[in-house]
């Protein structure tokens, strides 16, 4: 369960992690392995709602980029890492493997040198393919194909489910996650000596977290945060990618992850099997201003969907669901900025984190603990770290003999609330109680309303759950937080148009936010919209 | 784990699964209904409006008295010897039999865990789902305040919550415009229908009760081209259509809090898929002969789940005749012999897919095309064997003809007839 600080209220702890993201998430768990006061904050309702939901969810196979940078390595170290946290946090992960295709000869010569690039870096496995081989091990593929590369080691992932594990296992070893925290700004003591400094983070509403260390782990505005901070000057740019997701029953589905040789035009869009059954296709990329902006634009789906089609014929338009965008956060240097601050020495930023940043995300952990303990804070294991979790079964991987004994121990698991996605209430009543109060953390944690009815059907039986469990009222149930209520007003008397104040019809791109007041939600939970 | 063995089963407890059950259990069918609800009833339970019954009951009936008048003709029928109700039980998969047919439906609910239905047919009544955002693709940000009519239907409805203040509506489709009137009642303003299309895709009777009669306006040949809002929507642009094409230059942005989506129903056929049967591209259901029977033996399908209806009186009178047809498929009736349906000019599509001359049964169809005066004609092998003038035509409006009244018995028919339905 996530804590929720009153107006004026505060705490303290050793360390403060700024973002929940996948990072900050991977920071926190390794940390609660060490005697540590450890607080996790973000500016949202629940976690990984940032960059880390809204990617492609590809454990990389450590060929893109060179090993100079430091990207590329904790890439390498982050991918042999997933195993491991596989088995001790139970997030959906599969090894399908990546494949390079190339539709012509010219394009063979670009895939040499990725797999020169690979072999260099020690990704296991990597290979060249054959045209034959190509298409055995993907039959999806277009038959154009001409060869290409094949890394084993690349998988696919649940990004979100990935970010929740790692957040609630660091929670389950100690970790205070403090959600709906953005930081206004900050505050340093003036006491001197060993680890004497500490900082205080204020967010608006008067609530403040004091650490003696604190990781700037806040994504897309890390820059933002570095400046309230007084340290380093830096730039985070927002590229947006734009994603479109198939039903489960397309027949373009492929097995591995496939990718087109990047031109010097275009960089293409990738297949991407789901680990749940879905298949997305994208990204694109863009530069934007706006660190909010995840606005899909629509504009680019015919050039999407014919870069898509020249990987995998079968992929059809009419199998949409459903469409995002997710924002890189990305630096001009285009690597990773993972060091101690030079300015404020009880800061570790770590920013720029973004692709492969989900895959390097383990590494990150570890990296930035040996940061801190060069720092000088002190590290001691605690005898009593639990790596794994509770696995939370869910009815649509089951047998129906597994499920009927599900069944005995809860009946909820009897009971369907997602017919698309075979979610029941047993598994939606658990996400709630693992603090998911929104229905956008319901979808991520438990895949209710993640199906081609895009929760059509089970969004008031989803509120209603949640109301049961935590008792917030209906009208206050939002979508992702303060600002987004779903249904937040009760039926009232009629409303004709001109009966009472019309709406203004505004002018074009002249787009005027709606009266607060006319959000019950917002007034009375602290504007943090 | 408990198997019940019974004649049939039909998937989904609503209109067209209450009539479906009805008809199996009349003809002499130990029936399973199976309802993934606490009641029957289905999407009529949220239909508070009257309209339905017309033609089953003779009288204006809202949707909730229109599902009470059929749960009180099938409640009666359980029994040993006649249907076996299942409510708050979904069926998780639907599994055909590898050797001598037959199905096993696996199914789950709260009060008996998992259990194993096994028939010899299915009747698969499921009913349609919703398109959503995504279908349609409308750019822009993911604010909440954007949902599909039906599920703010179900939400004033049921339980009382409006989706805001200020709605519009994209899509003039039955529940677009019911909600329209709805929101307002209810203390939404609705300020203005947006519709794609340069005709409704209502009935017109929904557009003069609806719409019309509340001052609501119609943007005919516009779309929502839009999205705005950070976390609660806040506005969309609406763009009209010029030759078909958006024509940018005269997008204007309506402030709004909820935008619901009346684009069109879905069959829900994914049952039927996984069972392996094919699937209608036009229609999203399955495919079906003179029986309304898949391609796969003894799998039926009826109501929105077959193909997606105007009325709900069509909808039962459907099912009647697949639970009609199970019940004869059962007793081990097989067409001699069956006429290929073919849709002709400016028709979108047929069901059933073929005519068994023997038990000539309804086609119903859609007309692809707005027309007062129209020629509905119907050749074999291209001869025309009847034609009949229709005072006005239009593709929200499903048509019907019944080749019983044919004469069929006096033409001549050969192994590969067809039988083509066109309009002029």
């Amino acid at each position: 369960m996530y804590t929720q600080l009153s107006p004026g209220q505060g705490m303290s702890a050793d360390v403060a992690i700024v973002g929940a993201g996948v990072s900050g998430c991977a920071i926190a768990r390794v940390l609660s392995a060490y005697k540590l006061d450890v607080i996790l904050i973000d500016k949202e309702a629940d976690v990984c709602f940032g960059t880390s939901k809204a990617n492609s969810g590809i454990v990389h196979g450590g060929f893109h980029h060179n090993k100079k940078y430091l990207k590329t390595r904790l890439e390498i170290e982050g991918n042999l890492m997933f195993d491991r946290l596989h088995r001790e946090l139970d997030f959906p992960f599969e090894r399908r493997g990546i494949l390079v295709a190339a539709m012509h000869e010219d394009e063979l010569k670009h895939v040499e040198y990725l797999y020169q690039q690979g072999v260099d870096n020690g990704a296991i496995g990597i290979e060249m393919c054959s045209r034959s081989r190509m298409l055995e091990l993907d039959p999806q593929l277009h038959s154009d194909c001409v060869g290409g590369l094949h890394a084993p080691g690349g998988g696919i992932i649940e990004p979100y489910r990935y970010g929740f594990s790692l957040a609630e296992s660091a929670m389950k070893n100690g970790v205070e996650i403090v959600v709906n925290f953005p930081v206004a700004r900050a505050e340093h003591s003036t006491a001197k000596g060993p680890n004497g400094q500490t900082t205080t983070l204020f967010a608006k509403n008067g609530t403040k977290v004091s650490a003696k260390w604190i990781i700037n782990a806040a994504g897309l505005f890390a820059d933002d945060l570095s400046r309230i901070l007084g340290a380093e000057d830096f730039t985070i740019t927002p590229r947006k990618g734009e994603y479109y997701l198939l039903d489960k029953l397309t027949r373009g589905a492929p097995r591995k992850v496939l990718f087109p040789v990047p031109s010097s035009i275009s960089k293409g869009m990738l297949v991407i099997p789901t680990v749940e059954g879905t298949v997305l296709v994208g990204p694109t990329a863009e530069d934007i201003l706006d660190k909010e902006d995840t606005a899909t634009s629509g504009t680019m789906l015919d050039s999407i969907f014919d870069s898509a089609r020249r990987l995998v014929p079968a992929i059809a338009m009419n199998d949409v669901i459903t469409s995002f965008s997710g924002l890189r956060p990305a630096m001009d240097s285009g690597d990773f900025y993972i060091e101690p601050s030079k300015i404020q020495s009880n800061l570790i930023q770590v920013a720029g984190i973004q692709s492969p940043g989900l895959t390097a995300s383990p590494a990150i952990g570890e990296y930035v603990k040996n940061l801190l303990k060069k720092q000088g804070c002190i590290l001691e294991e605690k005898p009593d770290f639990d790596p794994f979790l509770e696995r939370i079964p869910h009815l649509r991987d089951k047998t129906s003999f597994q499920s009927e004994e599900l069944n005995q121990h809860d009946p909820g698991y009897s009971r369907i609330v997602c017919r698309c996605e075979k979610v029941s209430e047993a598994e939606i009543r658990s996400a709630v109680k693992a603090g998911h109060h929104t229905l956008d953390g319901i979808k991520f944690a438990a895949r209710a309303g993640a199906g081609r009815c895009q929760g059509g059907f089970c969004t008031h039986r989803t509120i209603q759950i949640i109301h049961e469990e935590t008792g917030i009222p209906l009208s206050h149930i939002s979508k992702n937080g303060p600002g987004s209520e779903m249904f937040a007003l009760p039926v009232g008397p009629p409303a004709l148009l001109g009966t009472s104040p019309p709406a203004p019809k505004v002018s074009e791109l002249e787009v005027s936010a709606p009266n607060a007041a006319d959000q019950p939600g917002k007034s009375n939970q602290g504007g943090q919209a | 784990m408990t198997e019940y063995t019974l004649d049939a089963a039909v998937i989904g407890g609503g209109a067209a699964g209450m009539s479906a059950a009805k008809a199996l259990v009349d003809a002499g069918c130990t029936t399973a209904l199976v309802e993934r609800e606490q009641t029957l009833g289905g999407i009529l339970l949220q239909c508070i409006h009257n309209g339905f019954g017309v033609h089953e009951f003779k009288e204006e009936l809202t949707g909730p008295e229109y599902a009470e008048r059929w749960e009180d003709m099938v409640t009666p029928l359980a029994g040993p010897r006649g249907a076996t109700i299942f409510t708050d039980t979904t069926v998780m998969e639907l599994i055909p039999g590898s050797d001598e047919g037959g199905f096993t439906l696996v199914c789950v609910s709260p009060g008996s865990g998992f259990f194993h239905i096994r028939t010899r047919a299915v009747v698969l009544t499921a009913g349609c789902r919703e398109r959503n955002r995504g279908n349609i693709r409308i750019p822009g940000t993911r604010p909440a305040g954007v949902y599909t009519a039906g599920l703010a239907q179900r939400m004033v409805n049921m339980e009382g919550c409006l989706p805001g203040k200020d709605a519009v509506i994209v899509g003039s489709g039955d529940i677009g415009l019911i909600m329209a009137r709805r929101l307002v009642w209810s203390g939404c303003r609705v300020h203005g229908v947006v519709e794609i299309q340069p005709y409704p895709s209502g009935l017109t009777r929904n557009i003069v009760q609806c719409l019309n009669d509340f001052s609501i306006p119609l943007y005919l040949s516009h779309v929502v081209s839009r999205i705005h809002g950070r976390t609660r929507l806040e506005a969309v642009d609406i763009t009209p259509l010029e030759e078909g094409r958006p024509d940018t230059a005269k997008t204007f942005t309506q402030a709004c809090d909820n935008l619901l989506l009346s684009v069109g129903l879905i069959p829900s056929a994914e049952l039927a898929r996984e069972a392996g049967a094919q699937l209608n591209p036009l229609t999203g259901g399955p495919l079906v002969d003179c029986r309304l029977m898949s391609t796969v033996p003894g799998l039926f399908a009826a109501g929105n789940g077959l193909h997606v209806h105007d009325l709900v009186d069509y909808v039962s009178a459907e099912a009647r005749r697949a639970g009609e047809n199970a019940a004869a498929y059962l007793s081990g009736y097989q067409p001699a012999r069956q006429i290929r349906l073919k849709p002709g000019s400016n028709i979108r599509y047929l069901v059933p897919g073929t005519l068994d001359p023997a038990r000539p049964q309804p086609i119903l169809f859609r007309p692809m095309i707005v027309k007062n005066g129209a020629i509905l004609t119907l050749s074999l092998d291209g001869k025309i064997i009847k034609e009949q003038k229709k005072n006005h035509i239009q593709p929200s409006e499903m048509m019907q003809v019944d080749p019983a009244k044919l004469d069929l018995g006096n033409l001549e028919l050969r192994p590969d007839s067809v039988l083509e339905v066109s309009l002029s």
